[in-house]
């Protein structure tokens, strides 16, 4: 890399003037005031009542977001399960069919899509546009093509859809957990009744406009909006026969409790604090590049970030010095420019969130590093940030931040490194750094997480099993094991 | 000759290897006036720690290793028929049910070895990565006994549960402790290691709300649960996200019932230069 040639000192004044490459939002029409999608069609909420949605980047509101009340929530319900008779019944080829035709659909209407989910959501429009909105098509074809073919993944047993599922995704990745939600939903011969997020419902909003485009049988997917109250509504009625929730531990917790007893079918994608392992034979650069990817991405708004370091003690220093230069790089700034790497924090909550344990950290001694960087004004904004010196009992060693936020810790052997990446609660996610194929192995071996990255990390991609050991959660997203989830074997 | 005057047995629980009274020093009475130790939280908690302490070793040998013991288990129960069916109350239906029990034990002793390649999958992933998913053990698995039937019900649910490589704490049946108390005398011999399999008698009242939850069981088979109980262990379990398993009919006997207590890792690996 050539600028490890030139000392660090001299490249942190250095000021990076780029054009401003915004993408334009022209294409992008956002209805005022949105209504429920319910049997197929956008009505007005029973509630009578409408909450303003954010541009995290702006605090200009973009559109008034219908909020479903237990009434709402019931037709959606019925819908669905009206729907479900006929649905699973299809015959599976044309179920295939509406599936594939929603795919190509989502591909044909990315740009507008990612501008939106920018919009919304305050990600970077490089993130939303080359991750999120590939992925989430990718995932809708990937199912598409189990559907015909669900006798072949499960020896011995005939699936059977389950009913109406009720499904709560979170706000970090809106369209992509939609997609891993209802995609395979629909392929085993489901009916859904989805709730996106507070702070980010447009784009599921465009997604029922995209399931009007694609002549899906009304009733089949069905979009509540709302905040907790209405996603908790959506759990609990009766006559959901299935339960998918994404978010926090902590609410995840409730669901399972609220749920106990009634016989539901439930799975849980829940937090994470996973530790990004680099030892000392790691590739330097690549390593840097990943831990970046690891916890920046995304604003670190991802569950399965790479929120603790865990580097061997003989490379802290270079690596260290390297991760520093790397962050006074990144540039935060307007979401929808091409250029910018940090986008938005996506809500004022989040934000107050992360400064909390952000100031917990210094107070309990961590030391804090952040590159120089000047914040828009306005919207909701936060510094890539690193702490070093963390000691494991520390609350930003310990607690899921969801934020830019990495915890530095070392190790000197690799049973150290298993011993501390393990000594946590939850079990989502890893990183290994190391240029030993075998040493990858025996590490992947002993992490008690769900998804192991080596020499890379947050990689995603519709034919993987995605999910939680421990208290990130259970059942798998994504791949052969998604199926499971959604079918009851006979 | 005079008549014999024979040695009766203590039945004791088994926890971390060991035949053990309760720390309680209690016992209750059980079919025709046998005393069984009353376990107590205490000796709950002690199960769980040894079952902790044994499931690093248990889980990380290899599958021929695991299936090589499960088989031993069925070697020591086909040595001790005649003594469980006699437990069973004799007849032909006790005879099966041993049978079957140990048609258990060989069945589940072929499958440690096998799981991974039926319920793992190599994923083509869009990427120059070698993505492949693979079954892991939960961890520290607590098991209700159901109360019927007794030797099989429990052989049933125990046998897939260790096949995964998970460590048992097993709940007796509570009207009918001997069978889970005196199988424990087949595992002390089987060459499971220490911890691996700890049996409790006792009050399940007493002893399933601290199980259900315990911060460091993983899972729970809630076989043996009445409706009621059902609904109150699942929620104790979501105090750290428990999974709790209750087995159909249909899951008995298949693989289905080995992964119903494992978890799916899913690994990265490049490819490259």
């Amino acid at each position: 890399m050539a600028l490890t040639a030139r000392p660090p000192s001299e490249l942190a004044g250095f000021e990076w003037e780029y054009v401003p490459a915004p993408e334009a939002r022209e294409i992008v029409k956002i209805a005022p005031r949105n209504g429920l999608y319910i049997g197929g069609r956008f009505l007005a909420p029973h509630s009578g009542k409408h909450f303003k949605t954010l541009n995290p980047a702006t605090e200009e509101p973009l559109a008034e977001i219908a909020e479903a009340d237990a009434v709402d929530v019931g037709r959606a319900v019925t819908a669905a399960g009206d729907a479900f008779r006929s649905w699973s019944r299809l015959e599976p080829a044309k179920r295939a069919r509406y599936i594939f035709r929603i795919s190509r659909l989502l591909q044909e209407r990315a740009r507008e899509l990612a501008v939106l989910e920018t919009l919304d959501g305050g990600k970077p429009i490089k993130e939303s546009r080359d991750v999120d909105m590939p992925l989430a098509a990718a995932h809708f074809f990937y199912y598409a093509g189990w559907a015909d073919k669900l006798e072949w993944a499960f020896p011995n047993r005939t699936p059977r859809p389950l009913g109406v599922a009720g499904q709560v995704i979170p706000w970090n990745f809106p369209l992509l957990m939609l997609a891993w939600k209802i995609a395979p939903a629909l392929a085993a011969g489901n009916t859904v009744v989805l709730k996106p997020a507070e702070t980010t419902s447009l784009s599921a909003l465009l997604f029922a406009e995209i399931c009007e485009q694609a002549d899906l049988p009304p009733g089949v997917v069905n979009i509540v909006t709302g905040a907790g109250q209405t996603g908790s509504l959506v759990v609990s009625h009766p006559e959901v026969r299935k339960v998918a929730f994404t978010g926090s531990t902590e609410v995840g917790k409730l669901i399972q409790r609220s749920l106990a007893g009634t016989g539901k079918h439930l799975t849980l994608e829940l937090g994470g604090k996973a530790a990004n392992i680099v030892f000392e034979d790691a590739p330097l650069d690549q390593a840097v590049e990943g831990i970046v990817n690891g916890i920046y991405f995304n604003q670190g708004h991802v569950c399965c970030a790479g929120s603790r370091l865990l580097v061997q003690e003989s490379i802290q220093e270079p690596l260290l010095e390297k991760l520093k230069l790397r962050l006074g790089t990144l540039r935060l700034g307007d979401p929808l420019d091409k250029n910018t790497d940090v986008g938005a924090i996506n809500s004022r909550q989040q934000l107050e969130k992360i400064q909390g344990l952000v100031e917990s950290g210094i107070a309990e001694g961590a030391e804090i590093y952040q590159p120089e960087c000047r914040l828009p004004e306005r919207g909701y904004w936060f510094p890539p940030t690193l702490f070093t010196g963390v000691s494991q009992s520390h609350r930003i060693a310990r607690e899921e931040i969801f934020g830019p936020v990495l915890s530095v810790l070392s190790f000197r052997t690799p049973e150290e490194a298993v011993e501390k990446a393990n000594n946590t609660p939850y079990g989502l996610s890893a990183g290994i750094w190391t240029d030993k194929g075998s040493r990858i192995l025996w590490m992947t071996q002993r992490m008690r997480a769900g998804v192991v990255w080596a020499n890379t990390y947050n990689r995603f991609d519709p034919s993987s099993p995605f999910g939680g050991y421990k208290e990130s959660g259970f059942g798998r997203e994504g791949g052969l094991h998604g199926l499971l989830p959604y079918v009851e074997l006979n | 000759m005079p008549p014999r005057v024979e040695v009766r047995k203590t039945y004791k629980m088994y926890v971390g290897g060991e035949f053990v009274r309760s720390e309680s020093g209690r016992s209750f009475t059980a079919g025709e006036d046998v005393n069984v130790p009353r376990g107590s939280r205490k000796d709950l908690r002690d199960a769980i720690k040894a079952a902790r302490g044994a499931f690093g070793g248990w889980s990380r040998r290899t599958a021929m290793n695991r299936g090589q013991v499960l088989y031993r288990a069925a070697e020591m129960l086909d040595g001790r028929r005649s003594q469980f069916v006699e437990l069973l109350g004799g007849g032909r239906g006790a005879r099966r049910e041993v049978e079957r029990a140990i048609e258990a034990w060989v069945w589940y002793a072929g499958w440690t070895d096998k799981l991974a390649q039926v319920s793992g999958t190599v994923n083509p992933v869009a990427g120059p990565y070698f993505n492949f998913t693979l079954p892991e053990p939960t961890g520290v698995v607590g098991l209700v006994a159901p109360d019927r039937p007794e030797v099989l019900g429990l052989v049933q649910r125990l046998a897939p549960a260790l096949c995964g490589g998970n460590t048992v704490v097993a709940i007796a049946s509570e009207s009918r402790p001997l069978a889970a108390l005196t199988l424990a005398e087949v595992l002390a011999t089987s060459d499971f290691p220490a911890g691996v399999v700890n049996v409790l008698s006792g009050r399940r009242e007493e002893l399933l709300p601290w199980l259900a939850g315990h911060m460091d069981v993983n899972a729970i088979d809630a076989a043996g649960c009445t409706e009621e109980e059902l609904a109150a262990v699942e929620k104790a379990a979501a105090d750290n996200v428990k999974r709790v398993v209750r087995l159909s009919s249909r899951d008995l006997m298949s693989p289905y019932a080995v992964t119903a207590l494992m978890e799916m890792k899913t690994v990265w690996h490049p490819i490259g230069v």
